[in-house]
Order: C-alpha cells, then sequence, then structure tokens
C-alpha cells in the first residue's frame, strides 16, 4: 500500500550503500544505477495498487493519491536526467549520492503529504518536503549565492512552517481532533476556526509562493542550482498544489465561500505581480522563478472552482507544466553546462548556431503561455474552464490578461533566440545522452499530450469536488 | 478521410515536407506543390458543394465530421461547411497560393519562412472549417502566434516593435473572446442536458438574455479587435507596413477575415438578442472605422500605411454591414470579405514588387512607373480601381450590396450612418487616384528607375491569379452570392428576429 514510499527509501539506501561501496575516484557510477532504479520505480507506480488506510486513518492511499505521486515521479525522473551531466563536474564529484538522497528525502516527504490523512502525518511529510529542500539549494556551498539561497529557504519555510502549525494547533484546540474527516465533520465558521484557517493558507501560500508570500522565490531560485531550482518550482511547486487542493476541497469544504473569496484576491495578485515582476528580468533562472509564480496564480483558478473539472484541470495543468517547464529549465541547464551562460542576453542569436535547442525552448515557453497547438494551451483552457464553471468570468477574463501578459516576456526569450543579432552566439555544442534523453521527454509531452483527449478522461474519474 | 480534414492534414504534410528540403529552391517548390493542391482541393470543394446543393442536399452544414476529443468536456473535432465558408476557404487557398509565389526570393532562413507561413494557413483553414467553438478558438490562435515569428524576422522598419504590438493586441482581443466562448458553453444547455461547445447545436436553443448582454460585446469585440473594429484598429496600420509581402497579402487579405466571419457566425448567431439590443453602439464604431480609416489613408505617404488604413476602412465595411442584420446587407458583407481579400492581397504582393524594385515605399519618391514597369502599373491601377468600387470588378458588388441593404432600414439612425459609411466611396476614390497619379504617372524622379525590370514569370503568376478572381466576381457576381445567400438564410432568421433596436 505504501509501495511509493517503501521503493523511494529503498532506493535512497541503495544509492547511499553503492556510494560506500565506491572508491572515491569512480562515484561516477551512481548516476546511470539512480537513474535506472528510479526510472524503474516510476514505471512501478503505474502497476494497479489497492486503496486503504494505515495506521488509524493517518495515511490513506487510493488512485487519486498514486495518480499525482505518478505525475511527481515523472517529473522527478526527468529532472535526474537532466542533472546527470551537472553532477558530474569534477567539483560535484564528491556529493552525488547526497544529491539523490536529498532529492528522495523530499520527494517522500512529497508522498506522504499527499496521502496525509490527518493534519500529523501531514506536517511531518510537509518537515520532511522541506528541510533537506534547504540542503539542496545550498548544495554549491562554496558559492556565496548558493548558501545564501539555503539560508533564505530555511529561515523562511521555518517561519511558514511555525505559521501553520499555529493554525494547526488552533485547528486541534478547536475541533478536538487532527483527523481530516474529523476536522471536516465540525468546522464551521466560527471566529477562531476562520484564524485558525487563515494560519493555515498563509503556510501554505509560502510553499507555493503566492503574492502576498512569494518574496523568498526569485532569491533561491537564483542561488540554487539549475537542476535544484527546476526541481523547486516544478516538483515543489504541483506537489504543494496538489495538497492544498486536496485538504481544501476535503478539510475545509464548509467554509469554501470564505476561501473562494481569499483565493479570488490572491489569484489576480499572484498572476498579475509575478508577471510584473517577470517582465523586468534579465537573469534566466530569476525570470523562470517569477513566471512560475505567475503560473501559480492560474492554478489556483483551478482551485476555486471547487468542483470535480476544478481539480481534474488542476492535476493535467501541473502534469503538462511539468513537461513545459522543465523543458524550458533543461535548455537552461543545457547551456549553463556547457557555457556557464545563464543570462536572456546570451541567448541572442542561439537559433543559428543551435536550432534545436531554440525549438524546444521556444515550444517550452509557448507551452507555458498557452500558445496553441503545444500542451499549455489545453492545460491552461481546461483551468479556464474550471473556473468559468463555477462563474467566475470577470477572474477568467483578468487571467487571460494576465495570460497575454506573461506571453510579452516569453516572446522576448523567442526574440532574444531568433531575431536579435549577436555578434558572438553561444557556440554550437553537443549535450550529452541524458540530456537529450530528458529534452525528448519534454519536446513529446509538449507536442502530444493535448491531443491525448483520453488523459483528460482518466483523471477525472478520479478527482473529487467539494465533498458534501 | 473527410474533404475538410485535408485542409489542415496538407499544410501539416507540407510543412514535414519542408523539414527535409535542403535549398531555397526545394522549399520553394515544395511550398508551391503543397498550395497548388490545396487551391484544386479548394475549386474541387466548391463544385463539389454546388452540386450537393443542385441534388437537393439542404443540410445547413456539408461534407460534416465529427470526432470526440475531449469526452469529459464534450469537447469535439467537428468539421463542416456552408456556403459562406465554402467561399472564404476558396479565397484563403487563392491568396495562400498568391503569397508564396510572391515570396518566391525570401532567401533568409527560407525553410522557416515557408513553414511559418503555412503553419498560418493551415491555422485559417482549420478556422473556417471548425464548426466546435474550441477547436475553432484553437485554430484562430494558431492563425495568430506564427505572425510574431514572421513579421520579427522577415519584416522592415520597426518590425519588432510592430510585431509585439500586433501579437498582443490580437491575444488580448483572444483573452476577450475566451471569456464569451466559455460563457457561451456554459449556458448551451438549458434544459441540464450536457454542455457543447458545437455551433449548430448551441444555435438552437436560446442562451438566457441577461448572459448574452453580458457575452456578446466579449465576443463580438473579441472578433472586432481582429476585424479591426476601431479603436483597436492600432495593430493593423503598423503590423501591415512592417510585415513582408506574403504576410501583408495573408493577414490583410484572410486573417482578417476570421474577425469577421467570427463576429456574425459565433457572436451574432449564437446570441441574436443581445445583438440586436447592442447593436447600435458596433454601428457607431463601426462607421467610425469606415470613414476614420479612409481619412487616415489620405494622409499616409507610405503606400504599406495607405493600404493598411484602407484595410481598416473596408474591413470596418464588413462588420458594419454584417450589423446591418438583413439578407442584402449579409450578403454583401461576405461578398466585400472575399474582394476586399483579393484585392488587399493583390496590392500588399504589388507594393512589395514595386519595393523590390525602387528600394523605397515612398510615393513622393516616385513617379512615372506606368513607363517602366507597365504590367506591374496596369495591375496596379485595376486594383485600385476594385478597391474605389468601379462596376464590373468585385468591389462594387461588394459596396453596392451592402449600402442596398442598410438603406432598407428606414429609421433616422441608420440612415445617417448609411450615408456616413457611403462617404468613404468618394475618400476611397481620393487615396486612390492620388497614388495612382503620383506613383504611375508623370515624369520619372530618379535615373535608377529607367533601368528597372518588369514583372518576371512567378510575380506575373501571382497577380494574374488574384486579378482574374477579382474580375470573374466582378463580371459574375451572381454565382458566388447564390451560394452565400442559400446559408445566409438561416443565419439572418435567427439573427434578425423581430427587427432591431435603434438609437433615434
Amino acid at each position: 500500500m505504501m509501495r511509493h514510499e517503501l521503493l523511494l527509501t529503498a532506493i535512497a539506501l541503495i544509492v547511499l550503500m553503492v556510494d560506500l561501496g565506491l572508491k572515491p575516484g569512480k562515484k561516477k557510477s551512481i548516476i546511470p544505477v539512480t537513474i535506472v532504479l528510479f526510472a524503474l520505480h516510476t514505471i512501478a507506480g503505474f502497476l494497479p495498487a489497492e486503496a486503504g488506510e494505515l495506521f488509524g486513518g493517518m495515511y490513506r492511499t487510493g488512485s487519486l493519491q498514486i495518480m499525482m505521486k505518478n505525475v511527481l515521479n515523472i517529473g522527478v525522473l526527468i529532472i535526474l536526467l537532466q542533472s546527470a551531466s551537472w553532477l558530474k563536474k569534477p567539483e560535484n564529484l564528491e556529493k552525488i549520492s547526497e544529491y539523490f538522497i536529498l532529492m528522495f528525502s523530499t520527494l517522500i516527504g512529497m508522498n506522504f503529504m499527499i496521502s496525509s490523512g490527518d493534519f500529523l502525518m501531514f506536517y511531518l511529510g510537509l518537515e520532511l518536503a522541506t528541510i533537506p529542500m534547504a540542503a539542496l539549494s545550498a548544495f554549491v556551498h562554496h558559492q556565496t549565492k548558493s548558501a545564501e539561497a539555503g539560508i533564505k529557504l530555511l529561515l523562511s519555510s521555518a517561519l511558514s512552517s511555525g505559521i501553520l502549525l499555529f493554525g494547526l494547533s488552533l485547528i486541534y484546540g478547536s475541533v478536538g481532533s487532527v483527523y481530516f474527516s474529523d476536522v471536516a465533520a465540525s468546522y464551521s465558521h466560527a471566529p477562531m476556526q476562520i484564524l485558525a484557517f487563515i494560519f493555515f493558507f498563509a503556510g501554505m501560500a509560502f510553499k507555493i509562493s503566492l503574492v502576498p508570500f512569494h518574496l523568498w522565490t526569485a532569491d533561491v531560485y537564483e542561488g540554487s542550482p539549475v537542476n535544484v531550482t527546476s526541481y523547486f518550482s516544478v516538483i515543489s511547486k504541483g506537489a504543494a498544489s496538489f495538497i492544498f487542493i486536496t485538504i481544501l476541497y476535503v478539510v475545509f469544504n464548509s467554509i469554501a465561500f470564505i476561501w473562494k473569496d481569499l483565493i479570488y484576491v490572491i489569484a489576480i495578485l499572484t498572476m498579475t505581480i509575478g508577471n510584473l515582476f517577470a517582465l523586468r528580468q534579465k537573469n534566466m533562472k530569476r525570470f523562470l522563478a517569477f513566471s512560475s509564480i505567475a503560473q501559480a496564480g492560474f492554478i489556483l483558478l483551478g482551485i476555486i472552482a471547487g468542483n470535480k473539472t476544478g481539480m481534474t484541470s488542476v492535476i493535467y495543468f501541473v502534469l503538462i507544466y511539468i513537461f513545459s517547464n522543465l523543458g524550458a529549465f533543461g535548455v537552461v541547464s543545457a547551456i549553463f553546462n556547457a557555457t556557464g551562460k545563464e543570462n536572456m542576453d546570451d541567448y541572442d542569436g542561439l537559433y543559428h548556431t543551435n536550432p534545436k535547442l531554440s525549438l524546444l525552448m521556444m515550444l517550452s515557453v509557448f507551452s507555458l503561455a498557452g500558445i496553441p497547438p503545444v500542451a499549455g494551451f489545453f492545460g491552461k483552457f481546461f483551468l479556464f474552464t474550471s473556473a468559468a464553471s463555477a462563474g467566475y468570468y470577470w477572474l477568467v477574463f483578468i487571467a487571460v490578461l494576465n495570460a497575454t501578459i506573461s506571453l510579452y516576456y516569453y516572446l522576448l526569450v523567442v526574440k532574444a533566440m531568433f531575431i536579435n543579432k549577436n555578434e558572438q552566439p553561444i557556440a554550437y555544442f553537443k549535450s550529452d545522452l541524458t540530456t537529450r534523453v530528458a529534452l525528448m521527454i519534454c519536446t513529446l509531452g509538449i507536442f502530444f499530450i493535448g491531443f491525448w483527449g483520453q488523459l483528460y478522461e482518466i483523471i477525472n474519474n478520479i478527482s473529487i469536488g467539494i465533498l458534501n | 478521410m473527410n474533404i475538410l480534414s485535408l485542409f489542415v492534414l496538407i499544410p501539416i504534410l507540407t510543412i514535414i515536407a519542408i523539414t527535409f528540403t535542403r535549398s531555397m529552391k526545394q522549399t520553394r517548390l515544395v511550398s508551391a506543390v503543397g498550395m497548388g493542391i490545396q487551391l484544386i482541393l479548394a475549386a474541387a470543394l466548391i463544385f463539389m458543394y454546388l452540386a450537393e446543393r443542385r441534388s437537393g442536399n439542404m443540410a445547413e452544414m456539408l461534407f460534416t465530421y465529427d470526432a470526440v476529443w475531449f469526452p469529459t468536456l464534450n469537447i469535439h473535432y467537428t468539421v463542416g461547411v456552408d456556403g459562406i465558408s465554402v467561399a472564404m476557404i476558396g479565397l484563403t487557398a487563392i491568396v495562400v497560393f498568391a503569397g508564396i509565389f510572391a515570396s518566391w526570393t525570401v532567401e533568409f532562413l527560407s525553410r522557416e519562412f515557408f513553414i511559418s507561413l503555412i503553419l498560418l494557413s493551415s491555422g485559417v483553414f482549420g478556422f473556417f472549417i471548425s464548426l466546435d467553438l474550441f477547436t475553432m478558438f484553437l485554430f484562430y490562435e494558431l492563425a495568430v502566434i506564427p505572425m510574431y515569428l514572421l513579421i520579427g524576422l522577415w519584416g522592415s522598419g520597426p518590425k519588432e516593435y510592430s510585431a509585439m504590438k500586433l501579437t498582443l493586441m490580437l491575444m488580448a482581443g483572444s483573452a476577450l473572446l475566451l471569456v464569451g466562448l466559455l460563457g457561451i458553453y456554459f449556458n448551451s444547455a438549458p434544459g441540464g442536458s450536457q454542455l457543447t461547445f458545437n455551433i449548430t447545436e448551441i444555435a438552437k436553443i436560446q442562451i438566457p438574455i441577461e448572459m448574452q448582454r453580458f457575452l456578446f460585446p466579449f465576443t463580438f469585440i473579441g472578433f472586432g479587435i481582429l476585424g479591426a473594429l476601431f479603436p483597436f484598429h492600432t495593430w493593423s496600420p503598423d503590423g501591415h507596413a512592417s510585415a513582408p509581402t506574403a504576410v501583408s497579402m495573408l493577414h490583410a487579405g484572410v486573417l482578417m477575415k476570421l474577425g469577421g466571419y467570427g463576429a456574425f457566425r459565433v457572436a451574432m448567431y449564437l446570441m441574436p438578442d443581445a445583438a440586436r439590443e447592442q447593436a447600435w453602439i458596433f454601428i457607431i464604431l463601426t462607421s467610425i472605422s469606415v470613414v476614420y480609416g479612409a481619412f487616415g489613408a489620405i494622409v499616409q505617404k507610405d503606400l504599406k500605411y495607405i493600404n493598411a488604413y484602407s484595410s481598416v476602412s473596408h474591413c470596418g465595411l464588413v462588420l458594419f454591414a454584417v450589423l446591418m442584420m438583413n439578407q442584402t446587407a449579409m450578403n454583401g458583407a461576405v461578398i466585400q470579405m472575399i474582394s476586399h481579400g483579393l484585392m488587399t492581397a493583390l496590392f500588399f504582393a504589388l507594393i512589395g514588387m514595386i519595393y523590390g524594385r525602387t528600394h523605397t515605399r515612398m510615393i513622393n519618391e516616385m513617379g512615372g512607373l506606368m513607363k517602366v514597369i507597365p504590367f506591374l502599373g496596369v495591375v496596379y491601377v485595376i486594383a485600385g480601381l476594385a478597391s474605389l468600387g468601379l462596376p464590373g470588378l468585385s468591389g462594387f458588388v461588394a459596396e453596392m450590396t451592402i449600402f442596398v441593404g442598410s438603406f432598407q432600414h428606414t429609421d433616422v439612425f441608420h440612415r445617417v450612418v448609411t450615408i456616413m459609411a457611403t462617404s468613404s466611396i468618394v475618400i476611397t476614390a481620393v487615396y486612390i487616384l492620388r497614388v495612382v497619379g503620383i506613383l504611375l504617372l508623370g515624369p520619372i524622379k530618379n535615373d535608377h528607375y529607367l533601368h528597372l525590370k518588369d514583372a518576371v514569370w512567378y510575380e506575373r503568376l501571382s497577380t494574374i491569379t488574384l486579378v482574374l478572381a477579382i474580375t470573374a466576381i466582378g463580371i459574375a457576381p451572381l454565382w458566388l452570392s447564390d451560394m452565400i445567400n442559400g446559408s445566409l438564410v438561416p443565419l439572418v432568421q435567427k439573427i434578425a428576429g423581430n427587427g432591431i433596436v435603434s438609437l433615434f
């Protein structure tokens, strides 16, 4: 029943054991072993599994949870493939196994969060997902920026965990139980319960980096190594959105009228401010960081719907977002590994030297912007559909306008690569096999998910709306 | 295989074939073959359509094909055509074909150029065959986005600015449109049956009037932006002026028609009650478009700007006619779309060819060109005469029908706006004849122009195709207008209802 978590723990332990057995000069061989193991784990995730509860209802699993975990697994697999060539660099050779173990620990934490049946398990998962993340972001500890990112993440997430925990304690105080089912059954809009909810909401908003709790994002994203940044902006954000929507729908369904108003305002703020900041960024990582804040705002449009369509659209969007954002990050990481450059000006004239990378980058940013026929269009369209299904037409309108603003800065990337002239563009380089496989997976995902209409149906069959 | 799906499939296959070409010559050959097949297919479609109608098939939509795409949301890939869409497909095929030959000499990244151009055309074809609002919207955006690269990479002048402005304004238009379409979707099943995006299904039901009032402006303005509705037309002059020849042709000739077509096929047809109530607002805006565009053309010195403003005026006339909501005017609107599509494409093609020779588009730097390049000069005069509505050419048929239709409304408001709009004919004559006078007649201003060569074979092919189509419509408008008329009947019945609300 706990297949995902157990397998992951096993893989982490195997990595540790293999690492101990290898001589210092031979550590490189961990990389393929781990990737193969994780690929097997990803495939194993799709095998049929039974639903059920463990530890007296603290841990719950079912097809919905398994789907969410599988979506995250696919993303992590792509990230592992992308980080292989970076890990092979001499300065990282000694820390390869740490990278994997830290990443798997956070993933286990996220899996526990997704499967949690009470707030205790939820909090346990949250901390397990957060603390190794700080270590990951400070991975290149001899670089000031990376170390700074680690400390910033640790401090701000400690603060947010504190706020969240305060909210949870108030919930426990007012309900007398931390089980989701008990809380859901007796939650009402008494002032203390609303206060408790607000604290919980603020804590979660930190994790998803919603405005006004987003300020840590840009610095942490910029300071961390590229692959860790992509892990933050895709996996961590995706997992947090999954949990957020589940808890809002399952636990706080009785005060939906409160959180819908809250999300309405925060969605507008998040999209708009994320976009406005993204407009001015010159560093690709910072740029993608702010654009991912805006994307989180779009996810809220699915959450606010409060029905089955809403949850389906969120999962579907996150799945597509994984491919499109990892496509963009994959190109940034490939270029950084080959040349060490990560500013938008450096991309000028890239198409003339590296046409394939440029095309993939273009597809990815078009997908992020929601331009047909690539997958992002479908993801965005269904998010808008779900918000409209609850009657939020003006919110949809503001969101689509924001999508237009975001198109501006995404087009700036396209403009840099295709239109701008450059005396010395980044010279042609060939990425290694793993990077190319990762980019290939992203391209296929971006191209074909939208045309596979059955996928939406599959997700829809296991999604839930607000339970009454 | 459904014949309509081929219209999307052939461009895609052509694009795939282009990726395998090795040189510019191969690329343009493949493109020309692909789009030539498309043109033949369009001609075949017209004949097949007429044959079906003659054999008594009176279904609203012909050649329909339906496949479920997203079962949960009841999104289908549904295609089908009536006389109006067949006419628009014919127009698109002609303009794209002419556009390929007008860009015969694009050397810089020629593969990418033709790929983007054909991708754009596949979006346009897809839009015209769609009966499902979702696919329609998808193709609509697909037709817009290649413009950015086409203008930004191969354009001239302030191309990056124009490309960005055009893309963002059109995408903002699709923001409005998306809200409108989603609103229609969620009101498409008043009885609690399954929601649908299918246009013919939605046309059978009545969307609640409050929702119509709310959604109609979104949808109409959303399409109107692409149809250069005042005051949202500002992307058009800049965009057209900076775009390379074939792109201007396709954009002014076909893409702007998506706006007019969508405005009545979606906005007005599905929400007729709100359309009748709010028509007066948009009638005022479109009559401003018509007159303002014409005046704008007078003061311009750049050939492309002149033609771009003239497009604003003529496309305004399309929306103007559509809003008159009677059989005659709407018939005129469709003929105007086709007529303007052909002649503006011809204009832009000629401007591109003249610019390629003189390296300037400023009319006061040129003169007497008729003496050195008589073929291009004569064709320019033909295009100009069609534009100012000379009988025997397509412009006359279109404008005549529109104004006869709009004059059928006897109230003061409609009379006033009709007279205002009619004045554009005179203003059009002013700027067309002025350009012809300065550009083609008079003394030759630059010795360098004495050695200009007249049109070569691919330029002649491109222009003659368009001239033939223009004169065909001008001389024998009946078969076109018959084809359109039959299909307009159900639309007009639903839209006109009990007559429109008037301002006075």
